[in-house]
């Protein structure tokens, strides 16, 4: 259902009455299409863009406008041509971008605009809606400043941490990013392979890799420098992402000292002062000797914890690198300037803040797409208009600011990302299973196996002392061929129960010879008897060996 | 001399039906196993021909044309069932047996050639009453077996007020019936005992698989193939024949194995099955599990699922009798050799319960060419789970259904189950959130790792399909 660009214009609502916002709007029996606006990022450095042609062309389909400020996408590589092919109208200034959108999509949170002079937060129209990261922990004056223009707030980077919200979870996407870009930096500084190799000038060692924190930033910082062929350790107060680890090709190191290091969300928490200390034992002893560190431990809502001294920094060779990825938090190593690539004794860190803007074609990319899976959650009836619906969890997460009320912190999240340990072994099987002696391949009690001995010897001596000599003699030979058939079919493989079955099948129609013994002798009834048996029999003899050798030839490696 | 070559060949026939049964042990070498039967029988037929007990052309006659109608009939069924209908064709398969039996039993009884000693003469009748009994049993019952398995009776379990007293009023029938057999002192006057007999008998049978749920199914063909054995057995010691004897012991005993086997799988008592109804050990209905698992179910598309294919490195896939009934497993096959092209590990994990007959997932799939060393018993893989990126449920759902392990009070509490839940994600295919045949909620559906694939089998896997093809 692609739409006519341009024909959006004549169906917008362009701002509402003063007493009635978007939101609201919404009740009315004609449900207009809503616009949304992508303006170009106004921070110094940021080349990342809220929306890509991609997500464009999706966001239309959803029913959107889309408008494009001119030039939004150009550090994406993504030219306005594209834009425009995909149906999004590009307009000439930022003003007239926040000027018509219902809806803003941004990367950075409202700054003040170099060019127009105002706060960004200021160009919104009352009830629209603003989606990007905000931070509204570190960032109480624009909450506030955003409040008081009326308009909702979604933050990315208030996504709850469920697996419902993974596609939107624009976090996950820019830390994967980060992790990666971090390995590249670190390789652009460091001055040696990363793989070890053995060439006719010599032997190169591989570079020894530690992470700390192995988040999503820092398991694609193992992925993708274990890629590289480095040697790769990495560490974590929480011990439940070990195996992901050891999946990326690295090796888990903890420190001696148990701990459980998951808070709320799967994030992780602030440990005991002892663990502390075993973890910077550790620290010290991997700074000594590994070449790069690449460092991603950020606990919610505080200072990055500061794990790497500056005199395991002096402990490093000369040409190591580190790589800090909290530096914005203000930094896991104690000599990591914000923002800045410093050399301190030789060693290199690098603090970037703007990794994922580093690779801003990537970023924008699944940025865009993590924006655009959350407008699907908002629109679910495909009609270009948006619904704030409080009552879904991760739209009630995502949601900081509901028509100028802040609605920021959202309740605790009720699922936990990490499962919970469980409580107790569930039930062992068998244990529940009342008083059945063969149910579950528990042993017989000893009364029950007596009972049976006893009840079996009894019969048999009945048996030998009623039945005569010729019956017991085909008795021995029915015990023993029930025996022989105990034994033989435990070896059967249960892939083949059912041809066992067909085959047995087959083979009982042996009773045919009872009928054949008896079609001779005198009587017609007797003899259209046995030769109705006979034709029951021969149907299950040749179709029953039939249909096995049918159901055998398909079995194959 | 005759006497004693007959014997021989007996013997031979009997060591050559152990060697095929024996050769099930593995699927190379099955077939060879399977010819050992036919040659078995091939010899056992031909020695009975030739033997002293059939004489005249006539009889040849009779003989060649009840074996040929019989025979081409059995032929065009053997080779025109699907495979899904296995358990259907073995059904009806065992309700012959119980009718030949039957009719060899009646033939026997009015044979007016047979002569016995006193004491002999009771334990003879006594074995034909046994074998009609248990012939009569195998027919209805399998009838109505075939019945419920072809949908042609509902699959569920039909519980007549007072069903423990009706059986054992059969019983007692019979017992009667039977004593008045054994007393007559002619043909003519055992004749309606013998006919009660026969017809109580028949009524067991259809009451006894009509009270049995569909999930207990594979207990009761594999049941029924016990039977179906026994009343060879008693067929042989009536007519002093060690060979069916040995033969239907051999049968009975594999069917009772595997009878066993499935309830062990169900962590049901065999007596219990037999009892009829699911859960009803005490004859009450199965209490509601405290309202039933609670939370939301997350959908997943075709197009989703085909990506989260494409990135796992380890998947399993647990069949049930939904992908036989969606007739799906040749797409599952193709999908499973797109996957391992590109690496990854596939396996199928198979209850031992899956489908309507013990072992019928695997011969689907091997109808599929699934490669059989990568189909596995539950035992094998079911402690793989937790390193399994991605597990597939097709038309399944009590053989995965946690609460089997985490709920003591559930009907199916205790039974082992694939351990689905612990894969990374799991994904269950099924048409609607309908409980399954144990009518036990599944909390698996609720867990947050689970995925629901809605929609028809075959179509859905199709579009899966198509996704991995892109």
């Amino acid at each position: 259902m692609e739409l006519v660009p341009g024909l959006g214009h004549l169906t917008v609502r362009r701002g509402g009455p003063p007493d009635q916002g978007c939101d609201n709007g919404f009740e009315e029996v004609v449900r207009e299409m809503m616009k949304i606006g992508v303006p170009r990022e106004v921070y110094t450095g940021e080349n990342r863009v809220a929306a890509s042609p991609d997500s464009v062309r999706q966001l239309r389909k959803l029913g959107f406008g889309v408008v494009v400020e001119s030039g939004a996408g150009h550090e994406s590589q993504f030219p306005d041509a594209h834009f425009q092919e995909a149906g999004a109208e590009i307009v000439a200034d930022a003003a007239s971008v926040w000027g018509q959108a219902d809806i803003i999509l941004k990367v950075r949170a409202p700054m003040v605009h170099p060019v127009l002079g105002h706060d960004e937060a200021d160009l919104l129209r009352e009830g629209c809606t603003l989606i990007s990261f905000i931070w509204p922990a570190q960032n109480k004056e624009l909450m506030d400043r955003l409040a008081r223009r009326k308009v909702n707030v979604l933050a990315m980077d208030s996504v709850p941490r469920m697996s419902r919200a993974q596609k939107l979870d624009a976090l996950s996407s820019m830390g994967n990013i980060a992790g990666y870009r971090a390995v590249v930096e670190a390789a652009h500084a460091f001055g040696r392979f990363f793989m070890g190799q053995v060439t006719a000038a010599g032997k190169v060692p591989p570079a020894k890799v530690f992470v700390i924190g192995a988040g999503v930033a820092g398991l694609a910082a193992i992925g993708a420098a274990s890629g590289l062929g480095a040697i790769v350790r990495a560490t974590d107060t929480r011990p439940e992402v070990k195996d992901q680890v050891k999946s990326m090709g690295a090796e888990f190191v903890s420190p001696q000292y148990e701990e459980e290091g998951t808070g709320v969300g799967g994030y992780a928490k602030v440990m005991s002062e002892a663990y502390q200390k075993a973890q910077m034992e550790m620290n010290a002893r991997q700074a000594a000797e590994v070449d790069i560190i690449i460092t991603t431990a950020l606990i919610p809502g505080r200072p990055a914890p500061k794990l790497i001294t500056r005199a395991m920094v002096e402990s490093m060779k000369p040409g190591s690198v580190i790589v800090d990825l909290a530096a914005e938090q203000g930094g896991n190593c104690e000599c990591t300037v914000p923002h800045q690539k410093v050399v301190h004794n030789g060693v290199t860190i690098i603090g970037y803040s703007d990794l994922p803007s580093r690779l801003a074609r990537q970023s924008s990319q699944l940025y865009s797409t993590n924006l655009l899976r959350l407008l699907e959650e908002l629109c679910k009836t495909k009609d270009g208009v948006i619904t704030i619906d409080m009552e879904d969890e991760v739209i009630r997460g995502t949601t900081v600011i509901k028509e100028g009320t802040i609605t920021w912190p959202p309740p605790p999240p009720r699922l936990s990302a990490a499962p919970p340990k469980p409580v107790a072994k569930a039930a062992a099987p068998g244990e529940t299973k009342g008083g059945h002696g063969h149910g579950a391949g528990a042993p017989s009690s000893a009364k029950s196996v007596f009972l049976t001995g006893l009840f079996v010897a009894v019969l048999f001596i009945l048996l030998g002392i009623g039945a005569p000599p010729s019956f017991l003699g085909h008795f021995t030979v029915f015990v023993l061929a029930c025996f022989v058939g105990y034994m033989v079919i435990w070896n059967v493989t249960p892939a083949l129960h059912t041809p066992l079955m067909s085959v047995t099948n087959a083979i009982s129609s042996i009773i045919v010879i009872g009928a054949l013994i008896q079609i001779s002798a005198p009587g017609k009834m007797l003899t259209v008897l046995a030769a109705f048996a006979i034709a029951l029999t021969a149907v299950n003899m040749f179709g029953g060996f039939w249909v096995t050798q049918r159901m055998l030839r398909m079995f194959q490696k | 001399m005759i006497q004693g070559l007959m014997t021989v060949t007996y013997i031979g026939a009997i060591i050559l039906f152990i060697l095929s049964l024996g050769g099930l042990s593995n699927p190379e070498t099955s077939r060879r196993g399977n010819l050992f039967g036919i040659i078995g029988m091939v010899i056992a037929v031909v020695a009975t021909l030739v033997g002293p007990r059939v004489e005249g052309g006539d009889s040849y006659l009779y003989i060649l044309v009840a074996m040929a109608t019989g025979g081409t009939v059995g032929i065009l069924s053997a080779r025109q069932v699907k495979m899904t209908q296995m358990p259907e064709l073995v059904a009806l398969m065992h309700s012959l047996v119980g009718l030949a039996a039957c009719l060899v039993g009646m033939a026997d009884f009015i044979n007016p050639s047979a002569h016995y000693a006193a004491d002999e003469k009771s334990i003879h009748l006594i074995e034909t009453v046994v074998g009609i009994l248990i012939g009569a049993v195998t027919f209805s019952g399998s009838l109505v077996a075939f019945g419920k398995l072809s949908g042609k009776i509902g699959g569920k379990p039909l519980l007549l007020p007072a069903r423990h007293l009706l059986n054992l009023g059969l019983l007692l029938v019979v017992l009667f019936a039977g004593r008045a057999y054994v007393d007559a002192i002619d043909i003519p006057s055992g004749f309606w005992p013998l006919v009660i007999v026969t017809v109580a008998s028949l009524l067991f049978g259809i009451h006894m698989v009509m009270a049995i749920g569909g999930a207990d199914m594979p207990v009761v063909v594999s049941m029924l193939n016990s039977y179906s054995g026994w009343a060879a057995s008693a067929t042989g010691f009536m007519l002093s024949n060690d060979l069916l004897i040995v033969v239907g012991a051999l049968v009975g005993s594999s069917g009772a194995i595997l009878s066993y086997i499935m309830c062990r799988a169900m962590n049901r008592h065999f007596l219990a099955v037999i009892a009829g109804g699911f859960g009803t050990g005490g004859g009450a209905t199965p209490a509601a599990t405290g309202g039933g698992p609670q939370g939301e179910v997350q959908a997943i598309t075709a197009a989703e699922t085909a990506e989260l294919l494409n990135q796992a490195s380890s998947i399993i896939i647990v069949p049930g009798y939904g992908m036989a009934v969606a007739q799906a497993q040749h797409t599952v096959c193709e999908i499973t050799t797109r996957l391992r092209d590109r690496g990854a590990s596939v396996r199928f994990g198979i209850h031992p319960v899956a489908g309507r007959m013990p072992g019928h997932m695997n011969v689907l799939l091997a109808e599929a060419k699934v490669p059989y060393d990568i189909v596995m018993e539950m035992d094998e893989l079911n402690q793989d789970f937790p390193e399994t990126d991605v597990a597939i449920v097709i038309g399944a759902n009590d053989i995965v259904n946690p609460s089997a392990q985490e709920d003591p009070n559930s009907p199916i509490a205790g039974m082992p189950v694939l351990e689905v839940w612990k894969a990374k994600t799991s994904i269950v295919m099924k048409r609607s959130m309908a409980p399954g045949y144990a009518g036990v909620d599944n909390p698996l559906f609720f867990k947050e790792n689970n995925r629901m694939l809605f929609g028809d089998a075959k179509k859905m896997l199709d579009e899966v399909l198509s996704g991995l093809r892109k």
